[in-house]
C-alpha cells in the first residue's frame, strides 16, 4: 500500500470531499484507493458480503465526466465512496440479510437511501455483514462469515451493524450506513471507535430497508466523525411518500450544528445525565471514560443535571415483546415462494405448500431469527396479547413520557452507549439474556423514536474504545451534534488526534 | 355422504333463525390499495405488480386515496359512523398466494360501524339489516391448480400463482346477526346481497360482477329454540359468489342443522363450502386455534385521520341511492309494482333510464328492452349490456317509428341489423333501404293482387267477418317486403270492401 | 406469568411455519422461559389509565393519489422465484384446509 493511499483513506469524508471539489483527487481515486484497502483489510476484518468494486469504479467515472456546474449541484459528499449495510436493498446488486434464506436475491429496485446516494453521486463500495436480518449485538448471528474488530480481531465488532462499523473503522469505507432498531449503529460504533447516528424515527426513508422491526427501525451513518455523519444524514434524510412512517419534512440542520460544536463553546446548553443508564453493570473503564467525557462538556459551559426516566427499567422487557412480534411478522414473506431458498420436506412427509414453507423456514433462519420469530409469535397469540403486546405498547407510552419530561427539564440526554467495550467471540453465543443486555442503553430511544448517537469517548483499561451516546427530542436531530461536535474536538485536543491513532492497522502496511 | 335434512317448513317452524353476512366487494380504483400497479381485468399473469404487491423485502406500504374515498361513500350509504382515527392491523397467516403472508385489513379500528340498510322484498315489505363495520383489506393473488380434476384443489399435483389481484382494494361488510327474518332468512339475504349490489354500482366504486368474483359473501348460519335463546353454534360457509347460491346456503343450512339438532347432535364451528353441482354445503375445516390471525397494528401504517370536512366532500359528491331512485322513476314512468320487478328482474333499469334520456318514450323503452331484446339476450346467454346495441340505439330506433318512417317489422329488422353488428339504426336502415311504403298506387295495387287471391277471404270481409283480415294485410306486406303500414293497408281495404 | 411448554412450542412452530426439530424445541423451551421471566414485568406498570403506542412518531397517514406507476416487469417480478412455470410462481400441493 503507498504512502499516498494510506493517507487519503485516513482523511475524513468530508476532507476527501473538499480534494475532490479542489480538483487534487477524483471519485475514482478515492473508489480505487478504497478497493485497494478492501482487498488487504478483508481477510483479517470481514466486514463485507459483497464488494461491488466495477459498479463502484462506474458511478465513480460517471461522477468524474460531469461537468463543474453539475458537480456545483450536488450535496457535498459527492464523489465520496459509501458501504452500504446488506440490510439494505440495491437493484443488480446481491442482498441476503445474511440470511442464508436471502443466499442469491438481486433486488429489482433501489432503496430511497440508495437513489439519494446515487443522485449524489456517491459510489457504492459493497454491501456489509450484518448479524442474519440485523438480529443481534455481535455480528456472530450472519449466516455467512464473522466480522472482526479492527482493535482487536479476537474480538466482535458489535452488531448487528458490525460489518459497517469495522469497514469504516479500519479505513475500508470512509462512511457507511447502517439500520439500528435496538442499537444496531450506535453500539457497534462504540465497540469500534467510530460515529453511529440513528435519526428521529421517519427522519430518513426506510423504503427500501429490509424490515426487522417496522416501528423501530431506522436507517443512519456510520462515520469516523460527527461532521461526516452529519453531512451524511443531511443527504440521506428527508420526507419519502413511498414510506407511510416518514415524516414530512425536510432534514434538520445538523451540518451547521455540528460545525458550531467544533467551537467548543457550550454555554447554555444543559445536559442531563440518565440517572437509569450507567452505574451497576456497566464496566469500571466504560464508566470512567464517561464520567470524565461529561467533565469535558461541563469544563465547555453546559450545565449537568441528573435526570430520572423511571420507565427505563421495563425498556428491554417491551422491546423484546415488540421487536420480536414484529420480526414474527415481518419474516413471514420468507416462505420460498417468491425468492430466495425453497426447500422440500424430506421423503415420508407430504410435499404440500404448508410443508414446504416449513421445511424452507427451517433451513433457511438461523438460532436467532427463530428464537424470535416463536417468541413473537407467541407475545401476539390470542389469549397473551393483552398481558404482553398490550402492556408492552403501554410502556412504550411511558417511555416517551420519561423522555419528554426529561426535556422539559434539559436539552440534551447522555449515557455510556454501551455497558461494556467488545467481547470475545463466543463468549455471550450461549446466554441470548446477556447478548440482550448490551443493548440496554440503546433500545429508549428506539422504543421513543428520539434520535440518539454514539462517539467515541477514549480507550477503557483493557486499550478498546469506549462509547458516548447523546439522546436528543424528536425531530431534533441538530441538537445532539453540537455536543457531539464539541466533545469530539475536545478529546481529539487531548489524545492529540483521532482516536484511531491508537489502533494497529497492519493491513495498511502490510505492502509498504 | 348426504347429510339428514328436515322440511324446510317445519325447520323454520320449530327454529328460531339467525344468519349473518360477510360480504366482499372489490372496489375499482385504477391501482392497488397500498401500491401503484394498475389494475385491469384479464392482464399477462405476474405483471401489475411493484415490490410491495409482490411482497420484495424492503417495501412498504402507503394507501390510496381513492380507496378511502370509496369506503367512505360506501359508509355514507350504509349509514354508518365513520371513524375520525382508523388503523390498518395485519392478520397473520401463511399461504401461498399471499405475498407477505399477512392480510393488511382493519381489527378493531374500521373506518365504517354500526349502519344498517334498508331491504325491499317483493311484496314491498322493508327489512332492516343491521350492519356491524364496513372495513378496508386488500386482496390475495390466484392460485390456478394443475394436475386435479377440473382444476379443483383436491387432489391437484401443484398450483400456479399469479399475483395480480394482490393488494387489489376489497371492502367486507359484516351484518350484524340478523334475527327476526324466519322463514323469510334466504330471500332477505338475495334482496340484502342486490341492495348492496345496486348501491355499490350507484356509488360507482365496484363492477360487483358476482360472476367474476367482484363481489363474493361467507353466510353464517345459526339456529336457537326460540327467539328469546342464546345464539347456537353457526356454520360459515365461504366464498359463495352467486345471489342463488347465497339464498340456496340458507336454506339448505337450515334444514341441515335443524335435522342435526333434532337428532340432539351438535353443530360443528365450521368452514364449509357451498357446491353449485350438487346444491349442497359441504363441510370444511372445523374452526380451531390453529385460526389464531395474530392481528396487531400495522407499523408500516399511520393511523388512517378522516376529518369532518373529508366526509362532506364526499357527501357532496353522493349520488341518488338505488331505492330512492327506483321509487322515483317508478312513478315518473308511471309503472306498477310488477312492472317495476320485471325491470329490476331482468337487470334493464339502468338501460332502459339511459334509453328515455335519449329520447325514447318509457313505455317504449322498456317494450325493447323486456322483449325483443331480453328474448335475444337470453338465447345468447348474457346480459342485456352484453348486447351489442346502446340505449341510443334503441331511443333511435323509437325516434323512427315516431316519425312514421319504420313500422313493427321494419323497426324489428333494423334492430336485428345493428344486432348482426351492421351499424347504427340509421345505417341499417340506409344499407338495406327500409321504408314504409307511402305510394298509395302501390299498396291499391297488392290490395287488388290479393283480392284476387283470396276471393274467399273478400266474401267474408263483405259478410262483416273482419278476423281473416291479416290474411289480405299479410300478403300485402309480404308483396311489398315488409314496407307497407299496416294501417294504411287496412284503410284500403276497408275502402275497397264497403266501395 | 407464561411458561412455555413442549407443545405449546411444537404449536408456535406450526403457527409460525417452521419445522423446528426435537433438539430445537428443548433449547427454546429453556431460552424462552428465562426471556419470559425477565419480560413479563412489564405488567407491572401497564394500568389502564396508559394508552398504547403503537408508532413512536405521531402522523397520520399520507393518502396517495390514485395514479399508476410503471409496474415491474414479469422477468423482473420471476427473477427471484425458486421455481415458475408459465410466466407463475410453481406452489407444491395446496391442501384444501390450509387457509
Amino acid at each position: 500500500m503507498t504512502q499516498a493511499t494510506n493517507e487519503l483513506v485516513k482523511l475524513t469524508a468530508a476532507e476527501m470531499a473538499a480534494k475532490v471539489k479542489a480538483g487534487e483527487v477524483s471519485s475514482r481515486e478515492l473508489v480505487d484507493a478504497h478497493l485497494e484497502v478492501i482487498e488487504a483489510a478483508e481477510p483479517s476484518i470481514k466486514a463485507f458480503l459483497k464488494v461491488s468494486g466495477d459498479v463502484a469504479r462506474e458511478q465513480a467515472d460517471a461522477f468524474d465526466a460531469k461537468s463543474a456546474d453539475e458537480k456545483a449541484q450536488l450535496p457535498e459528499l459527492a464523489g465520496v465512496p459509501i458501504a452500504i449495510k446488506d440490510m439494505i436493498v440495491t437493484k443488480g446488486i446481491e442482498t441476503t440479510a445474511a440470511s442464508k434464506i436471502l443466499e442469491g436475491w438481486v433486488p429489482p429496485y433501489d432503496a430511497t437511501v440508495i437513489e439519494k446516494l446515487k443522485a449524489a453521486g456517491m459510489p457504492i463500495l459493497g454491501k456489509t455483514n450484518l448479524d442474519e436480518f440485523a438480529q443481534g449485538s455481535s455480528t456472530e448471528h450472519s449466516a455467512y462469515q464473522t466480522t472482526h474488530n479492527p482493535w482487536d480481531t479476537e474480538r466482535v465488532p458489535g452488531g448487528s451493524g458490525g460489518g459497517s462499523a469495522s469497514a469504516v473503522a479500519a479505513f475500508e469505507a470512509p462512511l457507511a450506513l447502517g439500520t439500528d432498531t435496538g442499537g444496531s449503529i450506535r453500539q457497534p460504533g462504540a465497540l469500534t471507535g467510530t460515529v453511529g447516528v440513528k435519526p428521529t424515527y421517519g427522519g430518513v426513508s426506510r423504503f427500501g430497508a429490509i424490515a426487522m422491526a417496522s416501528s423501530l427501525d431506522q436507517i443512519g451513518p456510520v462515520t469516523r466523525t460527527v461532521l461526516d455523519s452529519a453531512l451524511l444524514q443531511e443527504i440521506i434524510g428527508g420526507h419519502d411518500r413511498r414510506d407511510s412512517t416518514s415524516i414530512p419534512e425536510g432534514p434538520r440542520p445538523m451540518v451547521a450544528a455540528a460545525r458550531e460544536g467544533a467551537k467548543r463553546d457550550l454555554k447554555g446548553m444543559k445536559v442531563g445525565l440518565v440517572k437509569e443508564l450507567g452505574g451497576e453493570g456497566f464496566q469500571p473503564g466504560v464508566q470512567a471514560r464517561f464520567d470524565e467525557a461529561v467533565k469535558k462538556l461541563e469544563e465547555m459551559g453546559a450545565e449537568v443535571v441528573e435526570v430520572s426516566c423511571p420507565h427505563f427499567e421495563y425498556s428491554l422487557g417491551a422491546y423484546y415483546i415488540i421487536m420480536p412480534s414484529e420480526v414474527s411478522s415481518n419474516l413471514a414473506r420468507y416462505d420460498g415462494m417468491r425468492y430466495g431458498l425453497r426447500v422440500m420436506p424430506p421423503a415420508g412427509v407430504p410435499q404440500t405448500a404448508a410443508n414446504m414453507m416449513a421445511y424452507t423456514r427451517e433451513a433457511g433462519f438461523g438460532d436467532e431469527v427463530k428464537r424470535r420469530i416463536i417468541l413473537g409469535t407467541y407475545a401476539l397469540s390470542a389469549g397473551y396479547y393483552d398481558a404482553w403486546y398490550g402492556s408492552a405498547q403501554k410502556v412504550r407510552t411511558l417511555i416517551i413520557q420519561d423522555f419528554k419530561n426529561a426535556f422539559d427539564k434539559v436539552d440534551v440526554l447522555v449515557s455510556p452507549t454501551s455497558p461494556s467495550t467488545a467481547f470475545k467471540f463466543g463468549e455471550k453465543m450461549d446466554d441470548p439474556l446477556a447478548m440482550y443486555m448490551n443493548d440496554i442503553a440503546t433500545i429508549p430511544a428506539n422504543l421513543a423514536g428520539v434520535p440518539a448517537m454514539s462517539i467515541p469517548a477514549g480507550l477503557s483499561d483493557d486499550g478498546l474504545p469506549v462509547g458516548f451516546q447523546f439522546i436528543a427530542p424528536q425531530q431534533r436531530d441538530e441538537v445532539m451534534y453540537k455536543p457531539a461536535a464539541a466533545l469530539e474536538a475536545a478529546l481529539e485536543e487531548d489524545w492529540g488526534g483521532p482516536i484511531w491513532q491508537s489502533m494497529n492497522t497492519p493491513w495498511l502496511n502490510a505492502a509498504e | 355422504m348426504a347429510e339428514k335434512l328436515m322440511k324446510y317448513a317445519d325447520a323454520t317452524k320449530k327454529y328460531d333463525v339467525v344468519f349473518g353476512l360477510e360480504t366482499h366487494v372489490e372496489l375499482c380504483t385504477k391501482t392497488k390499495l397500498f401500491c401503484p400497479a394498475e389494475v385491469s381485468f384479464g392482464g399477462e399473469p405476474n405483471t401489475q405488480l411493484t415490490p410491495v404487491s409482490l411482497g420484495l423485502p424492503g417495501s412498504l406500504p402507503v394507501v390510496n386515496k381513492t380507496a378511502v374515498d370509496y369506503a367512505i361513500k360506501l359508509g355514507l350509504a350504509l349509514h354508518c359512523e365513520i371513524a375520525e382515527w382508523s388503523q390498518f392491523a395485519r392478520k397473520n397467516y401463511f399461504y401461498p398466494d399471499m405475498p407477505r403472508d399477512y392480510q393488511i385489513s382493519q381489527y378493531d379500528k374500521p373506518t365504517n360501524g354500526n349502519g344498517y340498510l334498508d331491504v325491499e322484498l317483493e311484496d314491498g315489505t322493508v327489512f332492516r339489516v343491521p350492519i356491524e363495520r364496513a372495513h378496508i383489506e386488500d386482496d390475495a393473488g390466484k392460485n390456478t391448480h394443475v394436475g386435479g380434476a377440473d382444476g379443483r384443489i383436491e387432489g391437484a399435483d401443484h398450483s400456479l400463482v399469479d399475483y395480480n389481484r394482490a393488494g387489489v382494494p376489497l371492502i367486507e361488510i359484516v351484518t350484524k346477526p340478523i334475527e327476526g327474518a324466519g322463514d323469510r332468512a334466504p330471500e332477505i339475504a338475495g334482496a340484502y346481497m342486490r341492495a348492496i349490489r345496486d348501491i355499490v354500482r350507484a356509488l360507482g366504486i365496484s363492477h360487483a360482477r358476482m360472476e367474476q368474483g367482484n363481489m363474493r359473501a361467507d353466510v353464517n348460519v345459526s339456529l336457537r329454540p326460540s327467539a328469546d335463546a342464546p345464539y347456537g353454534t353457526r356454520s360459515e360457509t365461504k366464498n359463495v359468489n352467486s345471489f342463488r347460491g347465497i339464498e340456496k346456503t340458507i336454506q339448505y343450512e337450515i334444514r341441515r342443522q335443524a335435522a342435526r339438532l333434532d337428532e340432539g347432535k351438535e353443530i360443528l364451528q365450521e368452514t364449509r363450502h357451498w357446491d353449485e353441482a350438487t346444491q349442497t354445503t359441504a363441510g370444511g375445516r372445523v374452526k380451531s386455534d390453529a385460526d389464531d390471525y395474530r392481528y396487531f397494528p400495522d407499523p408500516d401504517l399511520v393511523m388512517l385521520h378522516i376529518t369532518k370536512e373529508h366526509i362532506a366532500e364526499i357527501e357532496a359528491q353522493m349520488p341518488e341511492m338505488p331505492r330512492e331512485r327506483r321509487n322515483r322513476l317508478k312513478a315518473e314512468w308511471g309503472l306498477t309494482d310488477l312492472q317495476l320487478r320485471d325491470i329490476l328482474n331482468a337487470d334493464a333499469l339502468d338501460l332502459i333510464e339511459d334509453t328515455v334520456k335519449a329520447g325514447a318514450s318509457a313505455a317504449g323503452a322498456r317494450k325493447w328492452w323486456l322483449g325483443e331484446l331480453s328474448r335475444e339476450a337470453n338465447a345468447k346467454g348474457v346480459s342485456l349490456e352484453e348486447l351489442p346495441v346502446t340505449p341510443a340505439d334503441v331511443a333511435e330506433v323509437e325516434k323512427l317509428i315516431a316519425d312514421g318512417k319504420l313500422n313493427d317489422k321494419l323497426a324489428k329488422q333494423t334492430v336485428a341489423g345493428v344486432l348482426a353488428g351492421e351499424g347504427t339504426p340509421d345505417e341499417v336502415v340506409a344499407k338495406h333501404g327500409y321504408k314504409i311504403v307511402e305510394d298509395s298506387g302501390a299498396i291499391e295495387a297488392a290490395v287488388d293482387a290479393a283480392f284476387e287471391a283470396n276471393p274467399d277471404v273478400v266474401e267474408k270481409l263483405k259478410s262483416g267477418n273482419m278476423k281473416p283480415m291479416g290474411v289480405i294485410i299479410g300478403a300485402v306486406m309480404k308483396a311489398t317486403r315488409g314496407q307497407a303500414d299496416a294501417k294504411a293497408v287496412t284503410k284500403i281495404v276497408m275502402g275497397k270492401i264497403k266501395g | 406469568m407464561p411458561t412455555f411448554t413442549r407443545e405449546e412450542i411444537e404449536h408456535l412452530g406450526d403457527l409460525a411455519r417452521i419445522a423446528l426439530t426435537d433438539e430445537e424445541i428443548t433449547r427454546l423451551q429453556g431460552e424462552l422461559n428465562v426471556i419470559a421471566d425477565s419480560i413479563n414485568k412489564v405488567q407491572e406498570v401497564a394500568s389502564d389509565d396508559v394508552p398504547p403506542t403503537a408508532n413512536p412518531v405521531p402522523l397520520e397517514a399520507y393518502l396517495r393519489p390514485d395514479v399508476p406507476e410503471t409496474p415491474l416487469t414479469q422477468a423482473e417480478a420471476l427473477a427471484g422465484g425458486p421455481k415458475t412455470e408459465a410466466g407463475m410462481f410453481v406452489a407444491p400441493r395446496i391442501l384444501g384446509s390450509e387457509e
